[in-house]
């Protein structure tokens, strides 16, 4: 099987076979989530890709009243915010996700450092360029517990 | 390898600066905004200038195109202000259009190029429902990864005072504290979005429920105002609305000129002896949470030029597009300790217009307006008029010799620092 490029389509592709992928740097070691050529620490275009654990904590979050139209068309809203954050995973790398199972009625109580795991969710229409994106079907996601 | 130091290939100075009302302008196009900034400035140019001696212009526009439907903008503000023929470029660093538009000016001047320069920045926000202008405003972000993700803009910040309330055992009403300053500076500016204060923005609601036959709430300070969810309602938790700054729209400019020609325009030109330029990561990619990188490689830049510290800066417009960011600025640029005391630096007035830090004395972007890629160049108009005297009843009471600007595009990703010096 031809490897996959180390794309935006490759690690969307990943997410709807339920895999969170990366690519990690064969000169420096560290790991990028989503995957990326061209290692941000090193320059070094050697890399390969590697499949993450899927678990973390939470870095940093907003619980989200106004989002962007395909959460809106999700039903979330004023009246149903919800949480997007950064989970910083056991590998090393953080990534930016939807966290689901916190009190977004109580942002106040949604601690940093808890513990997370991912999960995939089918997420409709991004915009109207969403052509562009036409692979990106199953976004990974976070949950507590 | 470590990068050389950079160094202008000759002086740069300013000796213009104006700028249009900054608020909701419905009846004005980009371009309207920005002759109304150009005709300003040509005011403000004490020996006077010809337009015909200017040779070119930079642009900063973060989305014309989004938000107006309108692409080319630098021939068109060109044309609108009677410049052309000259050679005109738009830059787009988001919310550091014009500030790195400076940048480029700068350049174009030290390079021996051009000896006379306009740079300029305009912006028309307030054109489109509240959900589009959500997408618009999110694409300065990584819209691949955060918006996908489900960040609205406002969340991106909110996320960094998430972790910087954890990291350092901070108060959310210490951010607040950052916006009741900003508009105790910002309602002494003619030019300001809100001429308010947050006091008298509460005492204003309070007259209309009297007015009206309304329940009249009981808020007995700022802060009670702050915390009445009704009065202050969340935009991304912790980020209220008076965490934010408002959409507004607006225009500025100003006229660079070389050094050695600096006196025949003006009696005391402003030096531009500093100018850093740095990017940096989208947040997840950062090191950490709580500091805004490109912000620090941009001021070591801009020190380093100048041959200045932070301590002899004696007043900076900082990039306050959210209270939480006042408090990255402040400590990113050396002023403060990052932590507690950047945190706590506007609650305890020490970056109040008689503290000993004045910071964002027009109002910042919080009171003054952000039209995004208005932002770079106003806040050089405001250090323009400080350094001179011209700030009326905002004007700062020691001599500002020294001034620092600092622009940020999107959460951190485009950052532009300035440093300007008044000599005698």
């Amino acid at each position: 099987m031809a490897e996959r490029a180390f794309t935006s389509e490759s690690f969307y592709l990943y997410a709807g076979e339920k895999k969170l992928m990366g690519t990690r740097c064969q000169k420096c070691g560290k790991i990028s989530c989503p995957p990326r050529p061209i290692c941000i620490h090193c320059q070094s275009d050697k890399v390969e890709w590697v499949e993450l654990k899927g678990k973390g904590k939470i870095a940093a979050f907003s619980v989200i009243p106004y989002g962007p139209m395909p959460f809106v068309k999700e039903g979330y809203g004023r009246d149903n915010p919800h949480c997007s954050g950064i989970i910083e995973l056991e590998e090393g790398p953080k990534v930016a996700a939807q966290i689901l199972g916190v009190d977004v009625k109580h942002p106040e109580n949604i601690k940093i450092g808890t513990p997370v795991v991912v999960d995939f969710t089918e997420r409709g229409s991004w915009h109207y360029i969403e052509d562009v994106y036409k692979v990106r079907k199953v976004y990974p996601v976070f949950k507590v517990g | 390898m470590t990068p050389r130091k950079r160094k202008l290939g000759r002086g740069v100075a300013m000796v213009g600066a104006g700028m249009s009302r900054f608020g909701v302008h419905q009846n004005l196009t980009t371009r309207d905004l920005f002759v109304e900034a150009y005709q300003d400035m040509l005011k403000s140019v004490e020996r006077g200038i010809n337009p015909k001696d200017i040779e070119a212009l930079y642009l900063g526009n973060a989305a014309a195109e989004v938000w107006e439907a309108q692409g080319s903008n630098a021939a068109m503000m060109a044309a609108a202000t009677g410049l052309t023929p000259v050679p005109a470029v738009a830059i787009e660093a988001a919310c550091a259009s014009s500030g790195v538009a400076l940048r480029e000016g700068i350049i174009g001047i030290a390079s021996g190029i051009y000896d006379v320069v306009l740079v300029g920045g305009t912006e028309r926000m307030n054109t489109m429902p509240t959900d589009w202008n959500t997408l618009a405003l999110a694409s300065f972000s990584d819209s691949l990864y955060e918006g996908a993700a489900g960040f609205s803009f406002p969340a991106l910040y909110a996320s960094i005072a998430t972790a910087y309330m954890h990291k350092y055992g901070v108060h959310h009403d210490e951010f607040l504290k950052g916006a009741i300053k900003n508009h105790v500076n910002g309602a002494l500016n003619p030019k300001a979005h809100f001429k308010q204060t947050i006091k008298e923005l509460m005492e204003a609601r309070i007259a209309r429920c009297k007015q009206r036959g309304e329940p009249v709430p009981t808020w007995q300070s700022e802060m009670e105002f702050l915390h009445d969810p009704k009065a202050n309602p969340i935009v991304a938790y912790p980020n209220t609305l008076y965490d934010c700054c408002p959409v507004s729209d607006g225009a500025a400019c100003v006229l660079l000129v070389a050094e050695d020609i600096a006196k025949n325009y003006a009696s005391h030109p402003i030096y531009i002896v500093g100018s850093g330029h740095a990017t940096g990561h989208n947040l997840a990619d950062r090191e950490s949470l709580t500091t805004i990188p490109a912000t620090k490689a941009a001021a070591k830049e801009a020190y380093e030029m100048a041959g200045v510290t932070p301590n002899d800066i004696k007043i900076a417009e900082v990039h306050d597009c959210f209270t939480i960011a006042e408090v990255l600025a402040i400590g990113d640029l050396g002023f403060f300790k990052e932590g507690k005391e950047a945190a706590a630096a506007a609650g305890e007035g020490k970056t109040a217009l008689n503290g000993v830090k004045p910071i964002n004395t027009s109002g910042g972007l919080k009171c003054k307006g952000h039209p995004v890629g208005a932002s770079g160049v106003a806040q050089a108009v405001e250090v323009f008029e400080q350094m001179l005297g011209h700030a009326g009843a905002r004007q700062v009471k020691k001599d500002v010799n020294l001034a620092l600007t600092h622009n940020v595009g999107a959460h951190g990703t485009n950052v532009a620092v300035h440093i300007f010096e008044r000599r005698g």
